[in-house]
């Protein structure tokens, strides 16, 4: 690890814990569907830049930068099709509380 | 050392705009601010030599998912002024934790300031990564395609079934 990369490493360690913080917490105390997607959004940032940071430091950009495009391509899909189950939810119900969830069957 | 610090302010915006994102009322301003949060990611990108990837980020996630979001937003019915009121109270009394525990996490992070001694693996010498994705790793490419088209087949299901009724 060159010495750059190690001053580099303990910073963005610290903000990338905090993203996830912010991200966990949004998803463990909202009840709202859609700030629930946000804060999943914001998990899977704080993912992608860590593994972006690991790339750096190890010298595998390439490699990283294929698999931070890979993941940025689930990102989209799964943020289109839960948006899709939000919009049918509240078709179901007129509204985007998760307590008011209470109909499913089966 | 400047561009450390150049690094950390950035981080620190970053921080910043995704407790924006968190703490703001409206769900419109949550959508603005996650795409604000897309915009830092790429510029620490840039700057961590992964250009490639932060065009994607800048473009799909800080563009479209942001559209996503706001169309979403849209085609859902507001609440009433009773309930908006009402919905006020309940998260700030569910919020305000947050920016307290982020402190502390703070500082318990800066005080403990870990040294890593990695044992790392030898550097690439593949550097372009559209090299490495069509002949490295093409069953990624596979997933992906896999992936885009459950996508747009759950969406195309989900509005039939909405259609129907």
């Amino acid at each position: 690890m060159s010495a750059q990369a190690l001053t580099l490493f303990w910073p963005f360690c610290l903000f990338i814990v905090i993203l996830f913080i912010i991200g966990f917490y949004c998803l463990l105390v909202t009840f709202n569907l859609i700030r629930a997607l946000i804060g999943l959004e914001l998990l899977i940032k704080a993912v992608t830049l860590l593994l972006v940071l690991v790339g750096y430091v190890t010298r595998h950009e390439a490699l990283i930068q294929s698999l931070v495009i890979t993941l940025i391509v689930m990102e989209v899909v799964i943020i289109a099709v839960a948006a899709g189950i939000v919009l049918g939810l509240h078709q179901h119900n007129k509204s985007l509380d998760v307590r008011q969830l209470r109909n499913l069957k089966g | 050392m400047l561009a450390l610090n150049i690094d950390i302010v950035v981080l620190f915006l970053m921080a910043l705009s995704a407790l924006w994102t968190v703490m703001t009322r409206s769900l419109l301003r949550s959508a603005i601010g996650l795409a604000l949060t897309s915009a830092m990611l790429t510029i620490l990108m840039f700057r961590l030599h992964a250009p490639l990837a932060a065009v994607f980020e800048l473009s799909v996630c800080s563009g479209l998912i942001s559209v996503v979001f706001i169309a979403t937003i849209s085609l859902t019915q507001p609440m009433s002024q009773e309930k908006v009121l009402q919905h006020m109270k309940d998260r700030l009394e569910r919020f305000w934790y947050l920016p307290i525990l982020l402190i502390l996490t703070g500082i318990v992070l800066s005080f403990l300031n870990l040294k890593f001694n990695l044992i790392l693996p030898a550097p690439e010498i593949e550097k372009d990564p559209r090299i490495v994705l069509w002949n490295q790793r093409p069953l990624d490419l596979l997933g992906q395609i896999i992936m885009l088209l459950t996508g747009a087949f759950g969406i195309v299901i989900l509005f039939r079934e909405a259609k129907k009724k």
